[in-house]
């Protein structure tokens, strides 16, 4: 295991009343790439700028490499951010924007010349030392903003939506670039997106966040194969997400049809949450499978056929390569691996409960 | 294109003639009676004359004191500026209250009633005697002209400032102190800079008013300290020359032009 870098320990902020974040834990490693992903307003810039000191937490710590930094000013922090909106001085050029932090270190003229030269090049941006901010796009921006926070060898990078900006290709291709830079720098990065493609393809590491609570934390793959409730089912990609009952362990009821399935421990005739994957459901001739109904719409993709499928009531969305025409009546069949069971999401409702009865 | 100016000329048109009238025209007349003598012949003697000892002495007095003033005015206003537009708190209802209020009055009343509180028997010495402190002699002193024109012009200073504070993001201030910077580096370098083109509105906004004015000298300095307003104002008030009034008016315009170029030019040099 990596060494533990930051730790937040029971964070809660509440901005005028409003809780934001409510008794928040996270730890992260060294030389991680770790996701914050979560809706818009969930509180992924509140937390970020509370590790960066812009914000201090109502209650909590934050522990950076083993010292309580919760008071720390941030131009005393170990860490530099790359701002949502970049935060570019506009009144510098390409060259000054990234000396700024340097020359504030008082360094040698030097050493910042060699620096601008090497960040420039890192983000490809050389030759554009003179240009003003005004007159970069919005890639080249943000690619001075990388530069200028990592020239100062900070041991960790917070980025905010770093890419929100940018078009899809240009969005691919920075992606790429970031995850090379990590690579090359071996700085630990806390990368804030709200963009689950983006998080899956990044990350060592992904937290979940919705309404200021962790829903889960894991490797993208838990993530998207084993979701823990229905939230992160739903926000991570296309799903099925239906109201079901334990019978009991390695069986399921789904609108009315058991199941059969490989998880345990959820009790006996509970509620829970079920989540199949549209890539794996599979329709077979009708007998054959688990539960009869009828497709009632097609799309093509180009990889797959997309299909509704109607079946116990529930309107079921299918990815497959086989083409199943509209009005075939077929039944749907999934292997019990491919079930993912979850316990009813945390809500405040029942946090509430579970404070009343303890 | 063609009847898009025909119909933005007839719609500015009265602007246009308001423009002339009360612009042009009052300028025109000035340059005429400025280059010209009482026969109508032209001459620079009008303008000549500034270099007579009591209207230079006027000038260079008033150049003195507008500068002090606008120093003045400049390091009031900043601070709170930055205050009222960096804490936010200011719902522009208390920056119109703070700022505007006073400007209702009529600026005459407001320079009048700071005679009342300087005067020598006033109701600021009144206070300081009861409190046993010395006196202040101030009034019909250039420093109570001073006092005048930064309370006069002080808002003229903070409004521009306080916009062009108000413009500056909070990221860009974190960016700086992301980066290392202190509060102090942070000013020097990030806010100082960014704010500069309501530096440049505030500075002018305030140094041409009190260079020209002849009214606060007049009631903070008793009659007795002329700066080149009041030599202006007399010439056309008292002695009715036209001319000379005229030809010093050319003379201050050259001033005020080069006030204006100046912060014009540091204004694009920053882009
Ligand atoms: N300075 C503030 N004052 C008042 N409320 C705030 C402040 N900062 C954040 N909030 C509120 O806190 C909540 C979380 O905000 P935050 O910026 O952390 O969300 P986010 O997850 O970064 O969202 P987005 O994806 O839109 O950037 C929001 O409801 C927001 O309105
Ligand atoms: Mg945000």
């Amino acid at each position: 295991m990596k060494k533990e870098l930051i730790q937040l320990q029971h964070i809660s902020k509440s901005f005028d009343g409003n809780m934001v974040l409510d008794d928040l834990n996270l730890t992260i490693h060294e030389n991680s790439f770790v996701t914050l992903l979560g809706p818009s307003g969930c509180g992924k810039t509140t937390t970020l700028r509370i590790i960066g000191g812009f914000e201090r937490p109502d209650e909590g710590k934050v522990i950076f490499d083993g010292q309580d930094i919760t008071s720390l000013a941030p131009n005393k922090r170990q860490l530099n951010t790359v701002f949502q909106k970049y935060a570019l001085f506009t009144h510098m050029d390409v060259a000054e924007n990234i000396a700024f932090g340097l020359k504030i270190k008082n360094k040698p003229s030097n050493y910042i010349k060699d620096k601008i030269k090497y960040a420039l090049k890192l983000v490809n941006l050389e030759g554009f030392e003179h240009r003003m901010p005004d007159s970069l796009s919005g890639g080249q921006q943000q690619r001075v903003a990388i530069a200028r926070a990592i020239v100062n060898e900070p041991k960790v990078l917070l980025l905010d939506e770093p890419l929100g900006a940018l078009d899809l290709k240009l969005r691919q291709d920075m992606q790429y670039e970031l995850i090379r830079l990590k690579n090359e720098l071996g700085i630990t990065f806390i990368y804030v997106t709200h963009d689950q493609e983006e998080a899956l393809t990044m990350s060592d590491h992904i937290v979940v966040m919705n309404q200021g609570y962790i829903q889960q934390e894991g490797s993208p793959e838990q993530i998207y194969n084993e979701p823990e409730n229905a939230f992160v089912a739903d926000f991570i990609g296309d799903s099925n997400i239906l109201h079901a009952t334990m019978v009991r362990d390695e069986l399921v009821n789904i609108l009315g049809t058991d199941f059969v399935c490989v998880d345990k421990g959820f009790g006996e005739n509970n509620p829970v949450d079920v989540v199949i994957r549209p890539e794996d459901i599979e329709l077979v001739p009708r007998g054959k499978g688990t539960l009869p109904g009828v497709v009632t719409n097609v799309i093509f993709k180009g990889v797959h056929y997309e299909m509704d499928v109607e079946a116990g009531g529930y309107e079921w969305l299918v990815h497959s390569t086989r083409l199943n025409e509209v009005g075939s009546e077929i039944d749907i069949s999934v292997d019990p691996f491919n079930i993912q069971v979850m316990n009813k999401p945390e809500s405040e409702d029942e946090k509430a409960l579970s404070v009343e009865d303890a | 294109m063609f009847t898009n100016r025909k119909t933005s000329f007839v719609m500015s048109s009265p602007y246009l003639a308001w423009a002339l009238i009360f612009i042009i025209v009052p300028i025109g007349m000035v340059f005429y009676y400025g280059l010209t003598d009482t026969t109508g012949a032209f001459t620079f003697e009008n303008i000549a004359s500034i270099a007579q000892p009591e209207h230079s002495k006027a000038l260079w007095l008033a150049i003195e004191l507008a500068l002090i003033s606008t120093l003045i005015c400049f390091l009031l206003a900043y601070p709170l500026a930055l205050i009222l537009a960096r804490n936010k708190m200011s719902s522009d209802g208390i920056l119109t209250t703070l700022i505007i209020l006073p400007m209702w009055m009529n600026f005459l009343l407001r320079t009048l009633s700071w005679v009342t509180l300087l005067e020598n028997r006033g109701v600021l010495n009144s206070i300081l005697g009861a409190l046993h402190l010395p006196q202040l002699y101030i009034i019909n002193t250039p420093a109570a002209i001073v006092v005048g024109m930064v309370y006069d012009f002080l808002p003229f200073m903070i409004l521009p400032l306080y916009n062009s504070l108000a413009k500056i993001d909070d990221a860009v201030i974190n960016a700086a102190q992301d980066l290392g910077a202190n509060k102090l580096q942070t000013l020097w370098h990030v806010i100082l800079p960014l704010s500069l083109p309501g530096i440049l509105s505030g500075v002018t906004m305030v140094f041409i008013p009190s260079l020209t004015t002849f009214a606060i000298s007049t009631m903070m300095g008793g009659s007795k300290i002329l700066l080149i307003g009041n030599v202006i104002e007399q010439e056309f008030t008292l002695t009715y020359n036209w001319h000379l009034g005229s030809g010093l008016s050319l003379v201050l315009m050259v001033f005020i032009v080069i006030n204006m170029v100046v912060s014009m030019i540091s204004d694009q040099g920053e882009d």
